[in-house]
């Protein structure tokens, strides 16, 4: 509601309070015959209150200040004079106008104070969450770099003494240290490229059967996983999509798909165009997610609970966003069968070029 | 039988001497260069075989330096450029350069792209014939086998599988085969590439799914390669 209020420009809080004011004074004095003067002060209260609690200080007071007028020239008597000739009815206008601007002014007060307690909380978020990436990055970040510098020194000072198996696989551990760093690097480049704010897709004709074949390739060249199925129709259409952003998408999905099952699990991936909508489909027949986490696994840093170590819980808030910059959308389900399933529907041009007979 | 002589230009001691060690024990001979001003005067007073020159340079912008040495310099310069920076490769493969690596580069990828740039380097051979395994192509006759049987092409697919095949192991941007095979006022038309580059994988690859002659470069361009 606060934010709804926000949203009113200065002008139009004059104009509603005042509008508010005139409705209920004139109101008022179509029924004055019935109606008390004294009982019209406290409708009047009550509007400043109202208006009070919706509007920003100056419209209030101001709002306190013409309902304390209108109330004296309407309905004290004489009519229609500032005048006032009894002295009980003075003591109360004066007291009507000290109680409207402490009305006024304390529930201001007492929304600030709401608007800072808010802000303190909202702060105290940003750093829990701010913890959580460090405590995830020195975590990600270090174990590869520990194993790098411990392969080497290894290498450097027990080198004789090193069987050959030891020394290849130390070797091998480097290199497999580096690529992960290499991954992880890329992920926070990616999420800062996010969080920059903007992040303008550079579209272009893409080719999905390409890019789908393409994406699987590099994942089995890097995680040496070989079961990922593709289903793509040939002759889908072109869509103008930004392709780096795209790959970066299923490579997420498809990486978590294969860090996260066991390893028999099956993994298929499926591309379709439905009237002008790109609609990708990741599958697997894996544990699947506990329902109760779903709606947390785009969350920045979120990482699922009891999990192994492995991601820094970015990859899925970065396929989400640049899901996002498509104007597409993502959503993320548990398939009959157990595995989870993530949908992808991005709206795009399409070119059904490759239909036209060439020369 | 080596012994060209390369050009380093990069800041990074690191990659400069990992740059080394691998490409003297492939029996080049390096010279380095750690800065742009060095790089310029280096190239100048002993021209060498190649250059590897880094974008990121402190004193100059790679871009200018590379303006610069094109200006006399013809041999291959081949440019080393940090992760997800197309824009950048793509203009530096239009200024002139030969070829490109992203970094981190495996060490078999920088040995094949400075084989392919120093052989295209070297020899204009004068054979009509292109063979690749399976794979020939008769740019006299204008014919194209595939496991010895002829492969009908449209002109289109024939004169984009031609210049690909003639700057085999090197990457042409897209604007750049766009340009080339369907004229300038189609740069923007890369649709026409992609249409073509898979029915041409469909005719020439076994598996148009998995080509291994068509390489694409995401968001650069396309290379062929023999094998």
């Amino acid at each position: 509601m606060a934010t709804l209020i926000n949203r009113i420009s200065k002008p139009r809080q004059y104009l509603y309070s005042i509008l508010l004011l005139t409705l209920v004074a004139s109101g008022c004095y179509l029924f004055s015959a019935y109606i008390d003067y004294r009982v019209v002060a406290f409708l009047l209260l009550l509007v400043v209150s109202v208006t009070a609690v919706l509007f920003d200080i100056l419209p209030v007071l101001i709002t306190a200040a013409l309902s304390a007028l209108t109330w004296n020239f309407f309905f004290i008597p004489p009519h229609f004079t500032f005048r006032i000739d009894n002295t009980e009815d003075m003591v109360l206008f004066l007291m009507y106008f000290v109680i409207a601007l402490v009305n006024a002014a304390l529930t201001y007060k007492i929304r600030k104070m709401q608007k800072e307690s808010l802000a303190k909380e909202e702060k105290a978020n940003t750093i829990k969450l701010y913890n959580t990436l460090l405590n995830s990055l020195s975590h990600e970040l270090r174990t590869p770099i520990a194993t790098i510098v411990g392969a080497t020194d290894n290498l450097q000072n027990f080198n004789s003494k090193l069987s050959d198996t030891n020394r290849n696989e130390l070797v091998h551990e480097i290199s497999k240290a580096s690529f992960r760093l290499n991954q992880q690097v890329e992920n926070l480049l990616n999420m800062s490229r996010l969080e920059s704010g903007f992040i303008q897709p550079k579209k272009d004709w893409c080719d999905m059967v390409e890019l789908l074949y393409e994406t699987v390739k590099s994942i089995e060249e890097n995680t040496g996983v070989k079961k990922i199925s593709i289903q793509v129709d040939q002759n889908i259409p072109l869509f103008k999509l930004d392709k780096g952003m795209m790959e970066q998408v299923i490579y997420n999905l498809l990486y978590n798909a294969t860090l996260y099952t066991p390893q028999h699990a099956a993994i298929s991936i499926s591309a379709r165009c439905h009237a002008d909508v790109l609609k990708i489909v990741v599958e697997d027949n894996g544990p699947g997610f506990p329902p109760e986490e779903i709606n947390n696994v785009f969350d920045k840093f979120y990482r699922l609970k009891n999990t192994q170590a492995g991601g820094t819980g970015l990859g899925l808030s970065i396929v989400k966003g640049f899901t996002e910059a498509h104007k597409g959308k993502i959503f993320l389900e548990n398939a009959d069968t157990g595995g989870a399933r993530f949908t992808i529907n991005i709206p795009a041009e399409t070119s059904y070029l490759n239909n036209l007979k060439n020369e | 039988m080596n012994n060209a002589t390369i050009l380093v230009i990069d800041d990074e001691v690191q990659i400069r001497k990992l740059l080394q060690i691998t490409l003297e024990s492939n029996d080049y001979k390096v010279i380095q260069a750690s800065t742009a001003k060095e790089g310029m005067i280096t190239t100048a007073s002993h021209p060498p075989d190649l250059i590897l020159l880094d974008l990121g340079l402190p004193d100059d912008s790679g871009h200018h330096v590379l303006q610069q040495l094109r200006a006399w310099y013809t041999k291959p310069i081949i440019i080393l450029s940090v992760q997800s920076s197309e824009e950048d490769i793509v203009k530096a493969l239009d200024n002139g350069a030969n070829d490109y690596l992203v970094k981190p580069f495996r060490t078999g990828e920088l040995l094949a792209r400075i084989r392919s740039a120093i052989r295209g380097n070297l020899s204009e051979e004068n054979d009509p014939v292109i063979d690749c395994g399976s794979l020939q192509i008769d740019l006299l006759a204008r014919i194209v086998k595939k496991n010895n049987e002829i492969i009908k092409l449209t002109t289109t697919e024939y004169t984009l599988l031609c210049m690909l095949v003639k700057n085999e192991g090197k990457v042409l941007t897209h604007h750049y085969l766009l340009r080339e095979v369907w004229g300038p006022g189609y740069i923007n038309q890369s649709q026409y590439l992609r249409v073509f580059i898979a029915q041409l994988r469909k005719k020439i690859e076994d598996d148009a799914n998995r080509p291994v002659h068509i390489v694409t470069e995401s968001g650069v361009g396309y290379r062929f390669t023999a094998t």
